[in-house]
């Protein structure tokens, strides 16, 4: 139940602060989202472009990236997947604890980008691990990244704690591991988890 | 049981018996460094057999960036193969472009126009700075200086960044370089402001050695750690600053004189050990060649077009042939070989990648070494995995 935003300022006025537990809560999660140190390819260089010294991601509170997957909230995909890598990206993602969120970096962790056509190369990690934002780019500019992350706050700071919306972490029901894909004769298998992703319906 | 009793059914390639003795009585312990790691520079395994600290063997596994480049550039057309180069190396989309055209240019006799030539040599030329900052930076990042001399390098990298957007369109991704010349003119502004961002860097690399060079801690990790003795670079054809830090003087910039190189006047940096120390100290003097270069070509960059007037763009089909371009990237010789059957795909399309090539010599370099070391030598090896598994 959120606040009346007139009263709110009224009482700020007074130095009496007031908020709810869900939006302390979400505050504080947005404020420290912790990357996982994991470059893939091009878009990792921008990523790391993106913690230094000109675009300075330590404003959004993320600069701590982790070499570790059970410190890090957040997963960037950044660059190509392929078949080989796809497993170990689905293992590091069940590796990491809740909550925990993905950006898709780029267009080839979107949907396999420029090397689409390429028998090695994995159309789009949001076939075995939901992603959160995606961004288009080849690569994204650091400004893009950074976009990124300020839709990922705001995505956290809508989150509702309780509920039919609430977040993965807290629903007891809500899949926690995801099945990792094993290489097959021709293709990954299985070729993608439909409990995230479905083949898109095409109307003519 | 010693380790040439376990592994004795297949004795070729990367299985066979290491050639060290375990001290003591320990069990040998088999670790997977990557591909998730750190200091891996990408995706990039190592499975290091160790005895206690000590490598006792180290078996690279490579292909989980393998991006089918070359196939998908035998079904596209010449000149569509042109922005994939540029992921090759990501760091050095500029130089990719430079070895690509050539060898296009070589397999169809096409000239290029003085003012093209210029411009690639001052583009190539401001690639090898930006790489080799950022490479020294990841290199002393992976010592454990988290940060410091990288946010130093990528300061300077993002002003050469600055001037590649401004004249291509692309921080990274340039595609600027065409089939007898280049894209886009680069107007008298941006040579202005190229001509700032060089003056400053003098004084970048001095303030980048002042903290680097003679530091205690860089000096303990890296002197004698690592050494490449210069038969087995030649051997193992080892190229770029790996090889010239063992001692072969040898700079493709000066053999071929591609291009236009022999109208400058520049300096090949040697090193005498081949350590990891020399790797780190032929980049740095190899950034102030490079600044060398820029000085000379920035103000001598003639007037012109930029595209060979007889370059054909649309319908462009080679004769039957094949050609072999290569120049001395950052990371050392890459090289295009292109076999055309007349059709507008090439027959074939081979990259030599010098990053590929520069790891094969990796477990020799790390064979007694310390784990941590591993880190340190597989980062003065300066690869990136995107040219490493195409």
């Amino acid at each position: 139940m959120a606040i009346e935003e007139n009263l709110k300022i009224e009482l700020g006025k007074q130095g009496v602060f007031v908020t709810t537990l869900e939006e302390l809560y979400n505050w504080g999660r947005r404020s420290s989202i912790w990357p996982m140190q994991f470059g893939l390819a091009c878009c990792a260089i921008e990523m790391i472009a993106t913690t230094m010294a000109r675009y300075d991601l330590a404003r959004f509170g993320a600069e701590v990236f982790r070499p570790s997957p059970r410190q890090a909230d957040l997963m960037i995909v950044s660059g190509t997947v392929t078949k080989k890598m796809a497993p170990q990206v689905v293992r590091l993602y069940n590796q990491m604890a809740e909550p925990r969120y993905v950006i898709a970096m780029g267009a080839c962790a979107i949907s396999g980008g420029p090397f689409k056509q390429g028998y090695n190369v994995l159309k789009g990690i949001d076939r075995y691990i939901p992603v959160d934002v995606h961004i288009p780019g080849c690569p994204p500019r650091p400004e893009a990244l950074i976009q990124a992350f300020m839709t990922l706050q705001k995505k956290i700071d809508e989150q509702p704690l309780t509920g039919e919306n609430r977040p993965r972490f807290l629903n007891q029901n809500a899949q926690g591991e995801f099945p990792v894909p094993e290489p097959a004769d021709h293709d990954l298998e299985p070729p993608s988890n439909p409990g995230v992703w479905s083949a898109p319906v095409v109307i003519r | 049981m010693s380790i040439a009793e376990t592994k004795t059914e297949k004795l070729d390639g990367w299985n066979r018996p290491p050639t060290m003795e375990p001290e003591g009585e320990g069990e040998l312990l088999e670790i997977a460094m990557g591909p998730h790691h750190p200091s891996t520079h990408g995706v990039f395994r190592m499975d290091v057999t160790l005895d206690g600290e000590r490598v006792m063997r180290l078996k690279p596994v490579f292909g989980y960036l393998h991006r089918n480049h070359e196939k998908i550039a035998e079904g596209a057309a010449y000149l569509a193969s042109m922005p994939y180069t540029d992921r090759l190396d990501y760091f050095c989309s500029l130089s990719n472009n430079w070895a690509y055209a050539l060898a296009v240019e070589k397999l169809v006799g096409q000239a290029v126009p003085e003012r093209a030539q210029y411009i690639r040599v001052i583009l190539a030329e401001l690639t090898r700075i930006q790489n080799h900052a950022s490479s020294i930076g990841f290199l002393i990042q992976e010592m454990g200086a988290s940060g410091t001399p990288l946010m130093y390098a990528f300061r300077e990298r993002e002003k050469i960044l600055d001037l590649f957007e401004s004249l291509t369109g692309s921080r990274m991704m340039c595609n600027y370089m065409r089939f007898g010349g280049c894209r886009v003119d680069v107007s008298a502004a941006w040579l202005a402001s190229a001509r700032k961002v060089v003056a400053g860097l003098p004084a970048f690399v001095d303030e980048f050695e002042a903290l680097l060079t003679t530091n205690e801690i860089l000096m303990a990790r890296c002197q004698g750690v690592g050494v490449l003795k210069p038969d087995l670079a030649v051997n193992a054809s080892v190229t770029g600053p790996l090889l010239r830090a063992s001692g072969v003087n040898y700079d493709i910039r000066k053999v071929d004189r591609y291009g236009i190189y022999d109208r400058f006047k520049f300096r090949v940096p040697l090193g005498d050990h081949g350590d990891v120390y020399d790797r780190y100290m032929v980049r740095v003097l190899e950034m102030r060649e490079s600044i060398r270069i820029l000085e000379q070509a920035l103000p001598e960059i003639p007037a012109g077009p930029i595209m060979d007037p007889k370059a054909k763009i649309r319908g462009f089909r080679p004769k039957p042939g094949e050609a072999y371009g290569r120049i001395e990237a950052p990371k050392g010789e890459l090289g295009f070989y292109l076999i055309s059957d007349g059709s507008p795909n090439p027959y074939r399309y081979r990259v030599r990648p010098p990053s590929l090539i520069n790891l094969t010599i990796l477990e020799d370099m790390c064979l007694g070494q310390n784990v941590a070391d591993v880190v340190l030598i597989f980062g003065s090896v300066d690869i990136v995995l995107g040219e490493v598994d195409r």
